[in-house]
């Protein structure tokens, strides 16, 4: 009987979503210009009125239309967007795209392995590239996202995508760039979901955090002398002591941020970026002097005592920008990957609390991709780099005005339509009837 | 008086009844002490507000024969003088388990259990009430021993488990005598917000379940004393006979003190509550239960906050409850509150005298603390002759102490319990303490005693300030020293003893390492001096002010309703008028006065409005904050008798967040976790006031319904489910039988109240839920359903125009768009996401433009929450339908203001801006439905809830109270004075689905 089951279960999955699923774009073999549109470049700069072109997948050309000498008959199509905004891709950092599809079906879920030091779990191998989610990111600008494996003290080794692709091959923009460590918190937790108890000190704090030490430090040895007896696990660290990788610590409390700056810069680990954050505020002294960014926590989150400002998720951004640190949003947490087509509100949201809207924009743009080790391709429209963004009809920050027109993934015309804007156009058709 | 005395005294071998008479004695022959005990020369408390200076307490076996100034003693007494000490009645603690233990845990499988297996007791195994602790009651002398240590003599005991535990009994603090093991049995009846361990019956898994299991219970026991059962149910008939006991509730917090309280109203009793220490907090209310109260005295250690890491990850509420709850007696009295005085929850009880002493410190009245130890808990528990006191005929249940019992240095001496003494310490032991000069082998060392009178300790050091190793031991006025001996190769000791009868001088046999004997001698050369610090500890803190609530952001005061006058400002009626430029709104006694151009009133207060936007308060459809203890009452497949309303928390800071994100209404609903779910409570988030204050006026009735995955338990990870419905098919099936089962329900009370009074039906028993159910029949409830998938939307509007009602709203109906047509041809309104999908099977077909195309349907839609964080900016939501669909701006606003209140049937008063509605509205920096707007004023019914500019003043104090809070709890462990390691307490942002026990 159960094997029955399973059999129609594998005969039945084909058929569950691959309703109106989209098809990735074709290479694009034109030369493409974009006229007149305000461009938010995604490095600070606006021009109100734009030339911006691309060729080959790549940037030609990003200038004032009223400075700038330009044939547009250089160009195969010329797109007219007088009113629209144009913006770089958006980049998701820290993200579980591709490894869950639903998130209460365990059969779906790809996003946590065992073990508690598991640097060689890879998570780029899992992601589907024909996520149903990925479509309904990208529909609001989010083009490009890290995926990143959960659970456990390292959880693995996360890879950075583009959004549009056939499979996990087409859609890798950089492989196995970071490792990701979640850092031992300085509370716990005494009871469980259903019987909440206390939340007290973390008595093997020291313990927790001298095994993270002794780990990478044993990593390092290893990686030092080539050994000949393989260990996978101190082989996949390689990259951060030789500074190809990055290590994104998650840690929020500022002891917690201290503790990990000390051990990374002790152990020669080159790059280091603080994700979470939330009492980073308190330590950007010592983020600046380190020159180590932080992928913030979400925006739309609660404080997490009674007494912060009601407002501290949503100013952080601004309090940390203002100190000098680089700032980057992630939007890690319940729902994140339905949630993660939020990403540009939840900068809007930062512009609100202090930012200048184009600092804001940085937050989920050049910030990200330079935290990313990706600003040399992407983050920002300047000449040279892949032609990744959109047009909106508005400022992309803001709900009321984030309505895509058209968006280009390495110059590809991506598809903006999803199985949600296809049950819209159906059911529509069903009350036209 | 003296003839009275005579007549006393001549009467009582006759009315001595000798209640060992009958018991045989083969262990040896008849010796009972018959005779009587005199304490003379004892200022004697009678009762804490009538003391006798040089007085005499006369006892005989276990009773008070007489007390006064001048009492005959009769020959056969043995006189105890008690020159220069104080009597006072024993302490009472009438909340304890003492001698009960809890009953063994269930062990058996972890799968719920929904229906009881025991069989002739009541349907709920957490009801106990047929339990009477008496019959598992066991003198714990080793408890006892520290209870009388601390004073007490007597205590009220009870089986601490369940929601109804049954009796309690009074039992002595002593087994000397055979008889008197109970002083008075089936005194109490205990009830309590706790699941029994012995079940793991599902139901109830949350408060409001309690509540209503509770109000079912009274309900079912009337129905019972009328005769009404064909069956025997024990529990029951022990609620009917013990209905005139004491009724003891342990409400264990002040919120849950005012909920108990209301219980009692409805059904007429008279409860004394229990209460946690947090009764000042909203003393106010407390006060207006009139109930009477026993109150803990386990105030909180400061907690060690010398790591600065730690601390700034603690919370400030509570900090601040650790600086004011030593203050809650002191509170408590002087709003004329009566309360008795327990030991409960003290983590050891040798710290009782020293809790209760910071108390008085903290400026509680010491006569009301030895009335609340003495005469209340008597009175209370409806024993104000025999106990508490020394009147004639009291139980002889005393304490003799060397002095005021609330001076700290005031030794307690001897607890007499029905007569029998127990020593505490020996009144008759000399106090060594002090400094000497210690004689011995011709040598001359200095020799220290300090630390407490009955285990003194010794320091002992050379001429030359060398320490020697020395260790006393005082017994019976035995002085014991060992001193090691000089020889530093081996570990060799003299003894010195000596019987001490003269303090400033004793002297004794001194046997020395080698076995020879010699001579030593003490002489005092000054006595101990008080430490620094020991005086330092009676120092106070700075108490902190209560705010409303108790809680960051809280107001010192509660805000007050205000006459404001918004000029030039951008207003968004939600009228037919629209977004109106350039306008001026007055509003006065809480309700919107005006609209219009160049409005004046002189007693307005004027707020520019220029580049302003004034709007409504945003009303979340579907909201779980604010409530106490479990969101889903998810032990029956059915619970239309459970209702939020009762577990309103007033005391939640997303109150305060909600309101500073223009949210003045939210409906609180209960959680999906069953098909029939709870009723549910609409609440205007006036910050600071009590629950009830917060609930609508003449709320209309709602309850939740839910379909789909949560109710058929598809997450819920059990192995075995036994809970009917497991799928879609058994959903519709839940309602037919409890909508058909409603209906027979309502035929049958409407044919009885029609009958008239001669008729001869008898009343049906009164079915909570089944009333609730009748009143959706009857229209006069209404249903919000949780509901994802188009069949089973289908499905409840079919059930529903069965049974000749609509559904109200369908909450989160995520494929409502895909039945828009037959949703409007049903009148049901949708309040939904406006972007959720994906977390699981049934959100599939979930799509952002579902509120859109059920707008252009003519559906009324809602944007709600479910979602704390959400709820905060639902303005950011609602501009998602312009985003997804092209609603317009004025129709987007609308899904987070006048739709939900249309949903809700509060569209006559809030909802939208006209004149004579309530003034519930909202200031912003900008237009709401951007995603740069911010709050500034959120206002209800004319009274300012959040302000930012006051909000940023608050900021600043709760630094600053933190950081003060921080300096004296330093100062704490600076004293040497016990602290708790830092925590603070896990919070639960409820969903739909969160469950709990």
């Amino acid at each position: 009987m159960k094997k029955n089951l399973y059999k129609i279960a594998f005969l039945l999955l084909p058929f569950l979503g691959m309703e109106a699923q989209q098809i990735p774009a074709p290479k694009q073999s034109k030369s493409i210009l974009i006229m007149n549109a305000t461009a938010h470049l995604g490095n600070g700069e606006v021009i109100e009125n734009s030339v911006i072109g691309f060729k080959d997948g790549k940037l030609t050309l990003v200038a004032d239309a009223r400075v700038v000498r330009f044939d547009v008959s250089a160009y195969d199509q010329v797109i007219q967007a007088e009113g629209k905004h144009v913006y770089p891709g958006f980049i998701a950092p820290n993200a579980t795209l591709g490894l869950v599809e639903i998130d209460a079906v365990k059969a779906s879920d790809d996003e946590n392995e065992i073990g508690t030091f598991t640097p060689h779990v890879r998570s780029i191998i899992a992601y589907n590239s024909e996520s149903r989610i990925n479509e309904t990111v990208r529909m609001n600008g989010v083009l490009l996202a890290q995926i990143t494996p959960r659970g456990g003290r390292i959880p693995g080794t996360s890879s950075i995508v583009q959004l549009d692709a056939w499979t996990w091959e087409d859609a890798i923009v950089k492989a196995d760039d970071g490792i990701h460590l979640n850092f031992p918190s300085t509370f716990r937790r005494s009871g469980w979901w259903a019987e909440p108890g206390t939340i007290e000190a973390n008595k093997e704090y020291t313990k927790q955090v001298e095994e993270i030490k002794t780990f990478f430090a044993l990593a390092k040895a290893y990686v030092s002398e080539s050994s000949s007896q393989k260990n996978l696990t101190y082989e996949a660290t390689k990259g951060l002591f030789e500074g190809s990788q990055t290590l994104f610590v998650t840690a929020n409390e500022e002891k917690q941020i201290i503790d990990a700056v000390e051990f990374t810069k002790a152990l020669g680990i080159k790059k280091v970026v603080i994700v979470g954050g939330y009492q980073a505020n308190k330590v950007t002294d010592l983020l600046k002097k380190n020159n180590i960014p932080v992928l913030l926590q979400r925006t739309h989150s609660l404080p997490m005592l009674d007494e912060n400002d009601v407002d501290l998720p949503y100013k952080l951004a601004t309090l940390l920008t203002k100190a000098g640190v680089i700032v980057g949003l992630e939007n890690s947490g319940d729902m994140e990957r339905m949630n993660t087509r939020n990403l540009p509100f939840q900068a809007g949201t930062c512009a609100g609390y202090g930012l200048t809207k184009e600092q804001a924009l940085q937050l989920i743009t050049l910030n990200t991709a330079k935290i990313l080790g990706i600003d040399s391709q992407f983050g920002s429209l300047e000449v040279g780099k892949q032609a990744t963004l959109f047009i909106s009809e508005g400022d992309a920050l803001d709900m009321r005005t984030n309505k895509l027109i058209q968006a280009f993934i390495q110059g590809r015309n991506v598809s903006l339509e999803s199985h949600q804007t296809n049950l819209y156009k159906k059911y529509k058709e069903r009350y036209n009837q | 008086m003296k003839k009275l005395l005579f007549l006393l005294l001549l009467g009582l071998p006759f009315s001595r009844l000798a209640a060992q008479d009958y018991f045989p004695n083969n262990e040896s022959v008849r010796n009972e002490n018959n005779n009587f005990t005199a304490f003379t020369n004892a200022k004697i408390y009678v009762t804490p507000t009538q003391v006798i200076e040089q007085g005499t307490l006369l006892i005989r076996e276990g009773k008070v024969i007489n007390v006064g100034k001048s009492v005959a003693l009769p020959k056969n007494c043995v006189v105890y003088n008690m020159e220069g000490k104080t009597i006072y009645p024993s302490f009472i603690d009438m909340y304890t388990n003492f001698g009960v233990a809890n009953p063994a845990a269930y062990s058996g499988s972890r799968e719920p259990l929904y229906d009881t297996k025991r069989k002739g007791f009541y349907w709920n195994e957490h009801i106990r009430s047929e339990v009477n602790a008496s019959g598992f009651y066991k003198y714990d002398s080793a408890k006892a021993e520290e209870f009388l240590k601390a004073g007490f003599g007597v205590v009220n005991t009870h089986m601490a488990d369940g929601v109804a535990r049954g009796t309690g009994l009074i039992v002595p603090l002593s087994d000397e005598s055979k008889t008197n093991k109970i002083l008075f049995d089936k005194v109490t009846q205990h009830f309590a917000f706790t699941r029994s361990v012995t079940t793991n019956q599902a139901y109830p898994s949350s408060l409001m379940g309690m509540i209503a299991l509770l109000k079912q219970m009274y309900h079912d026991k009337n129905w019972y004393k009328n005769g009404n059962s064909t069956y025997k149910d024990s529990s029951l008939e022990a609620l009917i006979e013990n209905e005139k006991l004491v009724q003891i509730f342990a409400a264990e917090d002040k919120l849950n003190a005012l909920r108990v309280a209301k219980i009692g109203k409805e059904f007429g009793i008279n409860y004394i509550l229990k209460g946690s220490g947090n009764e000042f907090e909203r003393i106010d209310d407390i006060k207006k239960t009139n109930a009477k109260f026993i109150v803990p005295v386990n105030f909180p250690d400061a907690y060690d906050v010398s790591d600065p890491y730690q601390a700034n990850q603690m919370e400030l509420a509570d900090m601040r409850f650790w600086n004011q709850a030593p203050t809650n007696l002191k509170v408590l009295t002087e709003n004329g509150v009566v309360f008795a005085i327990t030991t409960d929850k003290l983590k050891k009880l040798e710290d009782f005298k020293s809790k209760l002493l910071k108390a008085i410190k903290y400026g509680f009245d010491k006569t009301k603390a030895l009335e609340a130890l003495t005469t209340v808990p008597a009175s209370l528990l409806g024993k104000p002759a025999e106990l508490g006191n020394l009147k004639n005929g009291a139980y002889a249940n005393f304490i003799v102490t060397s002095g005021d019992f609330f001076d700290e240095k005031t030794i307690l001496y001897e607890n007499w319990v029905l007569g029998n003494k127990y020593v505490v310490n020996d009144m008759n032991s000399k106090d060594v303490r002090g400094n000497y000069e210690l004689t011995f082998d011709n040598k001359t060392y200095q020799l220290k005693i300090e630390g407490e009178l009955s285990s003194p300790k010794a320091e002992v050091k050379t001429s030359e300030d060398k320490k020697v190793n020395a260790k006393l031991s005082m017994a019976n006025n035995w002085f014991n020293l060992l001193l090691k001996s000089d020889d530093s190769t081996k570990v060799e000791f003299h003894r010195l003893m000596a019987l001490v009868t003269d303090t400033n001088q004793f002297s004794g046999k001194a046997t020395m390492a080698n076995g020879t004997e010699s001579y030593w001698s003490a002489k005092k050369t000054s006595v101990t001096e008080k430490k620094a610090e020991e005086t330092a500890k009676l120092e106070i803190n700075k108490v902190f002010p209560v705010t409303f609530p108790n809680l960051p952001f809280g107001n010192l005061q509660k805000p007050k309703q205000e006459t404001l006058l918004f000029k030039n400002v951008t207003v968004w009626t939600n009228e037919k008028e629209g977004i109106l430029k350039e306008t001026d709104v007055l509003i006065k006694n809480g309700k919107i006065a005006a609209i219009g151009t160049n409005l004046s009133d002189p007693s307005a207060k004027v707020i520019d409005g220029k580049g302003k936007h004034l709007t409504n308060g945003i009303i979340d459809e579907h909201s779980h904050i604010a409530i106490s203890r479990g969101v889903n009452e998810s032990g029956h497949n059915a619970t239309a008798e459970v209702t939020i309303e009762d577990v309103v928390n007033s005391d939640d800071i997303n109150i305060y967040r909600n309101l500073a994100g223009g949210v003045t209404t939210s409906q609180l609903l209960h959680g999906s976790a069953n098909p029939i779910g709870g009723r549910s409570a609409i609440v205007k988030w006036k910050w600071g006031l009590s629950p009830d204050e917060m609930i609508y006026k003449n709320s209309p009735q709602f309850i939740k319904f839910a379909l789909g995955e949560n109710v058929k338990q598809a997450n819920w990870g059990i192995n075995n489910p036994t809970r009917f419905p497991q799928t879609r098919m058994g959903v519709e099936q839940v309602f037919m039988d409890y909508f058909n089962r409603a209906k027979e329900y309502d035929e049958a009370w409407k044919a009885f109240n029609a009958q008239g009074k001669k008729g001869k039906v008898k009343a049906p028993r009164v079915d909570l839920e089944l009333q609730t159910l009748a009143e959706i029949i009857n229209k006069k409830r209404f249903i919000t359903c949780h509901s994802y998938v188009q069949s089973e939307i289908l499905m409840l509007m079919r059930v529903a125009e069965k049974f000749g009602f609509r559904v109200n709203t369908y909450t989160h109906i995520l494929e409502g768009y895909k039945v828009a047509n037959e949703m409007k041809e049903h009148g049901v309104g949708a309040s939904t996401f406006s972007d959720w999908w994906a977390y699981k099977y049934e959100v599939n077909d979930a799509i952002p433009y579902n509120g859109a195309l059920l707008h252009n349907q003519g559906v009324t839609v809602a944007y709600n929450s479910d979602d704390a964080e959400m709820s905060r900016r639902l303005n950011q939501e609602a501009a998602k339908a312009v985003k997804y669909g092209n609603v317009s701006e004025e129709e987007a606003w609308k899904f987070v203001t006048l739709n939900p209140a249309k949903l809700l049937h509060i569209d006559d008063k809030v909802g939208s801006i006209k004149v004579g509605k309530d003034a519930d509205l909202v200031l912003w920096n900008d237009n709401p439905l951007s995603v740069y707007a911010k709050a500034e004023k959120t206002m209800i019914e004319g009274v300012v809830y959040f302000d930012i500019e006051t909000d940023e003043i608050q900021r600043a104090n709760l630094a600053k109270e933190k950081s003060e809070l921080i300096m004296q709890q330093l100062q704490e462990k600076n004293k040497g004075m016990i602290t708790q390691e830092p925590k603070k307490k896990e919070k639960i942002e409820y969903h739909c689905d969160t469950l709990e026990h």
